[in-house]
This record gives C-alpha cells, structure tokens and sequence, in this order.
C-alpha cells in the first residue's frame, strides 16, 4: 500500500531530476551569447508595447467557479460509484434501489446547478445585455 | 496487481534492496517506453501528416528518415537557452519541470501488461485526473512568466479548456468506475477478459468512450482543441518565448500526454491487453508477458494514429465554441450517461450487454 505512493515518490523525483540534469549537460554544449535585442520578448519583430502583467478581462471567471464546484462533487460521489456494482449485481433488493435513489438525487442537484448557470447565461463566452 | 519492481525483485531472489528495483522500474519505463516514444512520435507526426498531405515527408536521416528526431534532438540541445530580460525567471525555469513531473507521474499507473506497471494504484483512475491538470499548471505558469502576451493568452486558454474539459473527462470515467466496481487499472482491465471490452458493455458506455475521447484531446491541447498554441492566432502560444531545450520539453511532456491518454482510453475501455479468442491461461509463461505488452502498445498506437488523422482532418475550435461545446453538449450529455449506466446496472443486476446475450442462450 504505502510501496505503491514510495514509487509515485520515485517517479516526481527522477522526473524532477531529469529536468535540471538535461540542462546541465547541455550547458556544456549550447553556445551562450546573449545581447540585449536578443533578451526582449518576442512581439512580431516591433519593440514591445508595455507589460504583459496587466489586468485583463478572464472571461471563464464563472466557468472556473463552476468547475470547482463540480470536481469537488465529482470527487465526493466517487466512493458511491465503487460500492455501487457490489450492491446491484448481489441481487435486486430495496437497498439497491434506495442507493440508485440516492445517487440520482445527488447527480440531479448537480444537473439542477448546471441548468441554472446555463439559465443566467454564465455558460456564453460573451453575454449579451437585454435591454429591458 | 504485481508490479514491476516487485517482479523485478522476486525475479532476482530478493538478493538486492527493493529500492533499487523500485528506482530500476521507473527509469526502464520512462527510458525504454516515454523517451522512444516521444521521440518517435515527432517523426511519426510528420511522416502521417505528409501521408495526408500526399508529401513525402522526411527522408534524408537514416533510411525513410528513420534518424530524424534524433537529429531533432541535437539540434534542440545545442540551440541557445534563451530566458528574457523582462520574465519571471524563477517561474519561467519551473514550468517546464513542473510539465514534466506532472506527464511522467501519470506513467506510474498505466498498465502495460500483467505485471509491467510501475504502480497499480487502488486510486487510479482519481490520481489520472489530479495529475492531468497538474500539467496544465505549468503551462498556465510558463504563459504568464515569460511576460508576453502571446504567451498570457495562450496559457489564460489553456486554463479554460483544462478547467472545462476535466469534467466531462472525469464523469465519462465514472461510467468505467460503475461498471468495474474499482478505481485500479489493473482490475478494470482484469474484468474486461476476451469480448467483454467496456466498450461494449452497454451502449451509454460506448457513448461515453467517445466523451472520453474528445475531452482528452481538449485536455492536452491536441487539434481540433488546440486553441492554447493556436499558430495562426498566438504565434507559439504557451511556449513563444522558449527555446533550445526548455521547448523541447515542453514538446516531449506534449507528446507523453497524448501517450497517456490513449494508454488510458485502451486500459479503461479498449480492454487493455484483452483480446476475443485469446486466452491468457493456455500461453506459455515466458510468451505472456510479450504478447500483452505487444497487443496493449498495438491498441494504444491505433488511438495516436486517431489522433493525427484528426489533428490533419479537423480546422480549429473558436474559443467560445469550445468552451460551449463542453458545458452545453458534453457536460449534460455525461451526466446522462452516468444516470443511464446507473439504470442499467440496477436493471440487468450488473451484467453486460454481451453477458445477457450469451444468458439467453444457454
């Protein structure tokens, strides 16, 4: 049980490994002659116009809240997912059917949230103004 | 499910610390099977792409070109590393690690054959999701420490699609997970012996392979999602301002997703290395291990193939398209199907389409 996570352990660690020892090994072969012009950023050849750090409009901002509610949700019914064939394939009884029940409750309140953004148009990219 | 360093380990009379083994099975993976294959894979693009195209392709390296990406792989290495002045440049030097920790940790469960796997988490299927969009985590942080705007858009959209698609990713996922009664790989695979592929377990699951499928691609920027690099738009997207070696890995942690989303999709629903009329118990000890390894790398190429051929059939998703395309199409149409899997799991008491044919007649 905890092998396993010591080998997931091992693995971020080769990885993260790997990245400064593939540089570092080419350090000794890449050329290094950096000058000024070299060192700006890339903005079509022009020179760049200001800072890239500006405030700018996320357009997803709803999209990203509802995201995170919805992975939390999604990893909150996961372990009823797991039991769920356990319990249906021993036979057809009223506890299968109750946790059917139940499962659909929970995934409807989701859908509920998901047809409620969709209502109050927080699911467009642009969103249109009405005129009242 | 046995994985390999204990195999490994067994393998040698336990006469070395399993730490060794441990280490020695990540690095045989990540060396003999993510390295080669990214690599190949670069060539491999090329070669399909120009087969579409009615070109020819590279041919000059090695014969058919066969050498190319590794000359790809010199060049790259002894190009200049370039960090601009106005970056962030402790950020701008992390994201490429943190893209590669986070392609080369999803290698740890996929499963290759019985008993080549790194890991068979009893969690694998959660831990696929947390570490696909730890990727998109850098490149969201290799777009906004390189100070360009190029590189803001792109990695501000590479969080859109990321945010978007894990969703209906995760609930196509869910499907599997009812239907297998477990998170680990290698009982899902175990459970899908001969015909009894997921695919064709019932056909909400066959739909939910193809949700799978269109949400993965969007998830590793593949075309038609590829809006975060969008060449014709963004110039270079997430990466305009890297060079020499930092752009290669981001390229080859590009290459590595795809490899583990079509490894996922064949271990999930492709039966993995299950194939009808192949019964695993008659063959020879020493043979089995090959075969598995062969069918499963067999399947999971097939899938890159798709995704080529897409990449050169399909024109570019519009942002706001794509983002309508997952919460109004692919979303409910997910949850649907977890509903009606549900259903059918409770109504024919667990069994699969194919189970209740062969019911009938015997």
């Amino acid at each position: 049980m905890l092998l396993d996570y010591f080998h997931v352990l091992m693995m971020i660690l080769v990885a993260g490994c790997f990245v400064p020892l593939i540089l570092f090994f080419g350090k000794f072969l890449r050329p290094s002659k950096p000058y000024s012009e070299k060192l700006t950023t890339y903005e079509c050849g022009e020179e760049p116009v200001g800072n890239a750090w500006i405030q700018f409009n996320l357009r997803f901002y709803s999209l990203a809240i509802l995201f995170i509610i919805f992975e939390v949700e999604i990893a909150l019914i996961f372990p009823v997912f797991l039991i769920y064939k356990d319990q249906v394939s021993a036979s057809f009884s009223l506890g299968s059917v109750l946790l059917f029940g139940e499962l659909i409750f929970f995934v409807g309140i989701l859908i509920l949230g998901l047809a409620y953004a969709w209502v109050k148009r927080d699911l467009d990219w642009i969103r249109s103004v009405r005129i009242q | 499910m046995e994985s390999l360093s204990i195999f490994l380990h067994n393998l040698t009379q336990q006469t070395l610390p399993l730490w060794i083994f441990v280490l020695l099975s990540i690095v045989l993976i990540l060396f003999l099977i993510t390295l080669p294959f990214a690599g190949f894979a670069t060539y491999l693009e090329r070669k399909v792409s120009a087969d579409i195209q009615a070109r020819i392709g590279p041919n000059r390296v090695g014969p058919y070109g066969l050498l190319q990406f590794i000359a790809d792989g010199i060049k790259l290495i002894l190009k200049e590393d370039i960090i601009p002045t106005a970056s962030d440049k402790i950020f701008f030097r992390m994201a490429p690690m943190i893209v590669i920790i986070g392609s080369f940790s999803m290698f740890v469960i996929i499963p290759f054959a019985q008993k080549i796997v790194i890991a068979d988490l009893n969690i694998g299927v959660l831990y696929i999701l947390a570490m696909g969009s730890f990727v998109a985590l850098g490149t969201i942080m290799g777009g906004w420490a390189s100070n360009n705007k190029w590189s803001l858009l792109g990695g501000m959209r590479s969080a859109a699609s990321v945010i978007s698609y894990e969703i209906p990713a995760a609930l196509a996922l869910l499907n599997v997970i009812l239907v297998s009664g477990s998170m680990s790989f290698g009982h899902i695979v175990d459970q899908q012996k001969f015909f009894n592929w997921n695919l064709f377990h019932n056909p909400f699951l066959f739909i939910s392979f193809f949700i799978y499928f269109i949400s993965a691609l969007a998830e590793v920027n593949r075309t038609p999602f590829d809006i975060p690099e969008a060449d014709s738009e963004l110039v270079g997207g997430y990466h305009t301002e890297y060079s020499g070696m930092r752009f290669a890995l981001f390229f080859l942690a590009e290459y590595a997703d795809i490899f583990v989303i079509c490894a996922v999709a064949t271990a999930a629903f492709l039966g993995g290395w299950h194939v009808p009329f192949l019964n695993y118990e008659n063959i020879a000890e020493g043979v089995q291990l090959p075969l598995q390894f062969i069918i499963t790398l067999t399947k999971i190429l097939v899938l890159f193939y798709v995704v080529m051929w897409l990449r050169w059939t399909l024109p570019r998703y519009r942002v706001d398209q794509l983002l309508g395309l997952c919460w109004k199409f692919l979303t409910p149409l997910s949850f649907l199907m977890v509903i009606l899997t549900s259903m059918w799991m409770l109504c024919f008491g667990g069994r699969s389409f194919y189970g209740i044919i062969i019911g009938f007649f015997s």
